[in-house]
């Protein structure tokens, strides 16, 4: 159904987000599931985004702001702590900075060609944090 | 009735397994991305779902992809409501008979829709499903304007706001109606459940998508939308303008049960100015220039009255 093009497919056809059989989905985690390529997951927007998010864990207090206000599920988080920023959906909006509470913040934005290693390793102290 | 999923606080909100994916092609920063994932999230009931033609549906559903993870229909502009409304009669029809497949799993059913589908184009649609009393949710992803088409103005539009098809310039400040209230319009149909939510209170929001889910009858949820293209203003922003909204009380929190108890779930402890959130959004730029600022006191008043009759009815309980 993928590869089909835009004149090859059947009109008023159904789209199926997993291959086989999918049961309780909403009990099983994206690494768990078995996804189609007509799902949207198995896609990238990587190259929407102009700044990306670095998380720093040092300063994290995993209190989930950012994992619930991301619009892109795209903030990783596994038994009730932020693992990861997934960098295949997330479109560099920037809201998961804006919400993080910490001082200095555990996510901060940087342009996509950032070297991350160099981000963490001038990350802001306390005072020059808050921004 | 499912069971209703456990969710005490944000971490434990925040194990539930997305229903929803990324790569969808909504804007960077867009609030309907951030309600149907704390819609969807609530409950770990099985989901038929159905999305009006609008943002959400153009953005979800672009062959050969789908956003979506639970049983997901599009039809039409109008009839997000009644895509729904259908595939619950045939639900409850197969029920009646003995014939469900899998009856001991708990399946609910819910439609989401634009402003533009739910107040305008799908109106009556919409209605018909709460008066027949279909077993499901209609949400309103209310951004105040229809976004997927460039921002022509709804019957949601604000009083002030500048949308393409009622613009400001030097002989007007923009939209000219106020917007219309869709809950108490649905509330009198005397549905079980009518409520507004805000993406940024997430625990209000998710308190209330369980009641609904778990009430029986028809539920309707206005859910405010902020949307950074319309809105103008920066993607990293959203849930800034969305504490905005529900702090100055532009955006009351509240819910009506039975289509007459009304409860005020928020309130907020610093209220804020409604010139804060006006100042905020491009969209409303020009009413700070000097032959509109009287719109700034129209809004504050206006604000300060719904605060005041919200109040009143909560107090009658009638
Ligand atoms: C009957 C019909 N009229 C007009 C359109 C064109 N149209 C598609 S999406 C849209 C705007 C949707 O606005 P809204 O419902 O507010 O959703 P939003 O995009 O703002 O989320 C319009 C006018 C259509 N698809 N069908
Ligand atoms: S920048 Fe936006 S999309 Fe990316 S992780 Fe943060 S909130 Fe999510
Ligand atoms: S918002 Fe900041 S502190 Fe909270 S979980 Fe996310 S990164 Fe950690
Ligand atoms: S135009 Fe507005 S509602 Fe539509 S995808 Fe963009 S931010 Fe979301
Ligand atoms: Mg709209």
């Amino acid at each position: 159904m993928a590869e089909q093009g835009w004149d090859e497919f059947e009109i008023g056809a159904m789209l199926r987000s997993f291959n086989g059989e999918a049961k309780d989905v909403a009990l099983t985690l994206q690494e768990d599931r078995d996804y189609s390529s007509n799902n949207s997951f198995t896609a990238s927007v990587a190259d929407w985004r102009i700044e990306k998010p670095v998380f720093n864990k040092d300063y994290c207090i995993d209190c989930q702001f950012c994992w619930v206000y991301c619009p892109d599920i795209s903030i990783i988080s596994r038994d009730k702590k932020m693992i990861g920023i997934d960098m295949d959906h997330c479109k560099g909006c920037g809201i998961c900075v804006e919400v993080c509470p910490t001082n200095p913040k555990s996510l901060l934005m940087y342009s996509e060609q950032t070297d991350e290693e160099q981000a963490l390793a001038a990350w802001p102290s306390k005072d020059e944090g808050e921004k | 009735m499912g069971e209703v999923k456990k969710i005490k606080n944000l971490k434990e909100f925040s194990t539930s397994a997305d229903r929803f994916e990324g790569a969808n092609l909504l804007c960077p920063g867009c609030a309907h991305s951030i309600i149907v994932r704390e819609v969807l999230n609530a409950t770990n009931d099985d989901l038929i779902l159905a999305s009006s033609t609008g943002c959400l549906e153009v953005c979800t559903a672009v062959y050969p992809y789908t956003s979506w993870d639970a049983s997901w229909i599009h039809i039409g502009f109008e009839n997000g409501s009644t895509a729904v409304a259908g595939a619950e009669a045939m639900y409850q029809a197969l029920k009646r008979k003995g014939r469900l497949k899998q009856p001991d799993r708990s399946t609910k059913f819910v439609a989401f829709g634009g402003d533009g589908a739910s107040y305008d184009i799908g109106f009556q649609w919409i209605s018909g499903c709460m008066e027949r009393g279909h077993d499901m949710m209609y949400i309103v992803l209310d951004n105040e304007v229809y976004a997927n088409t460039g921002g022509q103005r709804s019957s949601a539009t604000p009083i002030g706001a500048s949308a393409t098809t009622s613009p400001a310039g030097r002989k007007s400040y923009g939209e000219k109606k106020n917007k219309k209230d869709m809950v108490a319009i649905m509330a009198a149909h005397d549905i079980p459940y009518s409520a507004q939510v805000a993406p940024n209170k997430w625990k209000d929001m998710v308190k209330k998508i369980q009641h609904g889910l778990n009430v029986e009858g028809p539920v309707f949820i206005n859910a405010m939308s902020p949307c950074t293209t319309e809105w103008k203003f920066d993607p990293k922003d959203t849930m800034m303008i969305s504490d905005l909204a529900t702090d100055s009380l532009v955006f009351p929190l509240y819910e009506i049960i039975d289509g007459h108890e009304l409860n005020i779930t928020y309130r907020p402890k610093h209220k804020v100015p409604v010139e804060e959130y006006l100042a905020a959004q491009g969209r409303f730029k020009h009413l700070f220039k000097a032959e509109y600022k009287h719109m700034i006191k129209e809004w504050q008043d206006r604000v300060d009255a719904t605060w005041e009759y919200l109040q009143r009815r909560e107090e009658a309980r009638v």
